[in-house]
């Protein structure tokens, strides 16, 4: 598949982060266009566009938006329809290898601010919020100004270009949780308490943002609404598979030659997209890579041709997440890869479950003795063990992602683990490996 | 976890670390008037007063380089909540710091991708030429130094912030030298970022204020020069190869620019009174988080048409 820029077509523009420049390239175009739509058709055309959420689990952006009870003409709304409604944008990028909402903040916030505009007048609502990573401090710092900007171009505040449509748009910076990047985390936090998920029912659409209806939607899903609404939901439709379409920002990280952000259709191969950055660094072979982040289960080079859409890649075992591709080649310990992503979960586990706080710790200790050459035979199905104790045990996704590594490193590569166990542990399971080097050689 | 966050180096794990312990050194700038004129200010941007405290806890950071007893106290005074309420927050987030930091913090990622690539080698040799560990201050209080997780930036890796602005695709020797550097009291430039400022400004920037002395100070923060190469590379080799996205049907696409706003409200409004679609139920919601029952998997990936 050929590289299709829609979301970075601006980003090579010169100061392509200033409302001139933006609006020089149709910026707030569609949102003129949007004012003159009935909120529910805006609903309908995102729905018929086929786009999913970006920031991983790819629920129907349309879907979710039609979900926020609104009153009925006619009628004095009750209930969870009688409450103002909320628009949150979830911008905690912190899932590692991920790293493409940081540079489209960075470098057009314009076009998530539009976003935002044009899905907050979809689903009724007069306050939304960014909820900006802490640590991105230049993102925040180029969207505050981006707001400030909207604010005195009259796109944002009361009567947006004489539309009689009232929004405030507050930019809100995390403190460094990746916990909060979990919409239900980001609420709490968000109403000032510690970030720790919510159990559902009930869904933010009926009780989130102060228990009234709460959209929450990644970045680059808000970023694209724009471009759905200029070029309508067929030309949405156009790229890539009919269930899982559009034009997505596929980040390469790793050991590749040129490792960035490339826009290309939902559906583009890793094989496309590693000759597109050069292939992996030169004498080396790829050993393994992550299709979405470091909660997908790794890849390995059978899987080069699998189509990177949801569902594609959710048939070949793994889930499509945020399109992080993590390179990783034959110098590299795919068990120290995974004790380091383990070390990850446990520092960022809230807590508040038991099986995701005591079984990440317990994890991280098992994997630190395979790694330090300590490990014993019962230790494999031990971490197996964990995992299955983990696994769909806690309220959120997090423990879910913290086993994803793990399972899918002993399910490709179980030899790796053996052969870092002592010599009389190998006998104990009837093998005999060598010791390979632990470490990154680079 | 060998300690709990914030706990001194050795310090046994009994899951009661009370710190802040230190009291307050004598030399703190002090929270004043003026720094809950600005609380409250925080406060009224949002429809409960309560969503304010994170943006306040960086607030009393930003005066005093970390969250103080003294800023707990006006963080819980302010929001009418107890301190230890408003320490259960602090606590919880990786930004908050809970002992005096250094003039700048230093941050190496040593996540998986960052170390491959050589992060831990520099967390390393910073930690020895700093002659600290994870979440310490040097003695001249020039920096503090933290490893860190993820920070969003894997395509620049291995990546080292200070004050959390970036410094892209460091080794061993450019990192050393970029410390030594804030040692001496320089600020060299971000790869990506603001001039530097300092670990206080930064937060105070977190707080929604501006850190900069005027607005043209503010502008060349945000107009920084910066190198972005991995963030432009895919354009750039979209223009070299000659391949772009199918072009929008132009019908939408002037219907669009052409329509004056008051235009397009009058048509607005007059759809407002539409009757409601038929098909929207709650009874079909599903979970937000998973992908929707009933979708099959995907297709084999088609060509973009052209329109």
């Amino acid at each position: 598949m050929p590289l299709t820029p829609v979301l970075t077509s601006r980003w090579g523009a010169d100061q392509p982060w200033r409302l001139s420049t933006y609006e020089s390239l149709e910026g707030y175009a569609a949102l003129r266009t949007a004012l003159g739509m009935a909120p529910d058709d805006l609903v309908t055309l995102v729905k018929d566009s086929g786009l999913r959420g970006r920031g991983g689990a790819g629920f129907p952006t349309g879907m979710k938006w039609s979900f926020i009870p609104q009153p009925k003409p006619g009628e004095t709304p009750t209930g969870p329809a009688a409450k103002p409604k909320y628009l949150v944008v979830n911008a905690d990028e912190g899932e590692p290898g991920t790293c493409k909402d940081l540079p489209l903040m960075m470098t057009d916030p314009h076009s998530l601010v539009e976003g935002v505009i044009i899905s907050a007048f979809a689903i009724r609502c007069h306050f939304a919020v960014i909820y900006v990573r802490g640590e991105a401090v230049h993102a925040h710092r180029r969207l505050v100004a981006a707001v400030q900007e909207a604010y005195a171009a009259g796109y944002l505040g009361t009567d947006i270009l004489g539309s009689g449509y009232d929004l405030e748009l507050v930019v809100h910076a995390g403190a460094g949780a990746y916990i909060c990047g979990e919409e239900t985390a980001l609420l709490d936090s968000l109403e000032g308490y510690r970030g720790q998920p919510r159990l559902k029912p009930p869904f933010p659409a009926v009780a989130g943002l102060y228990g009234a209806p709460t959209v929450i939607n990644n970045v680059e899903t808000l970023a694209s609404v724009p471009f759905v609404v200029r070029g309508g939901a067929e030309w949405f439709k156009a790229f890539g598979p009919e269930k899982s379409p559009g034009p997505k920002i596929y980040s390469l990280s790793g050991r590749v030659v040129r490792p960035g952000q490339y826009e290309a259709p939902m559906g583009t191969t890793m094989r496309e997209l590693l000759e597109m950055a050069g292939g992996v660094r030169p004498g080396h072979e790829l050993k393994f890579w992550t299709p979405g982040g470091s909660s997908t289960p790794y890849f390995t080079a059978e899987h080069l041709d699998v189509p990177l859409d949801f569902d594609s890649v959710a048939a070949a075992g793994s889930m499509l997440g945020t399109t992080a591709l993590m390179v990783f080649d034959e110098t590299d310990s795919i068990v120290e890869a995974t004790l380091r992503f383990t070390e990850f979960y446990a520092h960022e586990s809230c807590g508040k479950c038991t099986p995701c706080r005591e079984g990440t710790y317990w994890l991280v200790q098992i994997l630190e003795r395979i790694v330090q050459g300590r490990g014993t035979a019962a230790d494999l199905d031990l971490l197996t063990d964990t995992c299955d104790n983990i696994l769909g045990r806690s309220f959120c996704a997090l423990g879910d992602g913290a086993t994803s590594c793990i399972a899918s490193s002993l399910k490709y590569f179980r030899d790796d683990y053996v052969a870092l166990l002592p010599p009389e542990e190998q006998g104990r399971l009837g093998r005999s490996l060598r010791l390979e080097p632990v470490g990154a050689a680079s | 976890m060998s300690a709990l966050p914030g706990s001194a180096e050795g310090t046994a794990v009994t899951g009661l670390d009370s710190s802040p312990v230190q009291p307050a050194p004598a030399d703190l700038p002090p929270l004043t008037e003026q720094t809950r004129l600005e609380a409250r200010e925080i406060m009224a941007r949002y429809p409960q007063a309560r969503s304010a405290l994170l943006p306040m806890l960086h607030l009393v950071q930003s005066v005093q380089g970390y969250v103080s007893p003294e800023g707990v106290a006006l963080c819980a005074e302010e929001l009418g909540l107890t301190k230890a309420e408003v320490g259960a927050v602090a606590t919880f987030y990786t930004m908050y710091k809970r002992r005096p930091t250094g003039r700048h913090l230093v941050s190496v990622c040593t996540n998986t991708l960052c170390n491959v690539l050589g992060g831990q080698r520099i967390m390393d040799a910073l930690s020895a030429d700093l002659g600290v560990h994870h979440d310490e201050t040097a003695a001249d209080g020039s920096i503090t130094l933290e490893h860190a997780e993820c920070l969003a930036a894997c395509d620049y890796a291995p990546v080292v912030t200070v004050d959390y602005e970036f410094y892209d695709q460091q080794d061993v020797e450019s990192a050393r030298e970029l410390v030594a550097a804030l040692r001496r009291g320089e600020k060299p430039h971000p790869t990506r970022g603001a001039p530097l400022s300092d670990f206080r400004g930064v937060s105070r920037q977190l707080a929604g204020f501006s850190q900069w002395a005027d607005a043209d100070a503010e502008a060349a923060a945000i107009d920084a020069p910066w190198s972005a190469g991995p963030t432009l590379i895919g354009v750039h080799l979209a223009d070299e190869r000659g391949e772009s996205a199918p072009e929008m049907p132009r019908a939408s696409a002037t219907s669009s620019s052409g329509a004056p706003a008051a235009e397009a409200a009058g048509v607005e409004s007059a759809q407002r009174g539409a009757p409601e679609p038929a098909g929207r139920s709650l009874a079909d919601q599903n979970d937000g988080t998973d992908t929707p029952a009933g979708s099959e998997p995907g297709t084999s990936g088609q060509g973009p048409g052209k329109a």
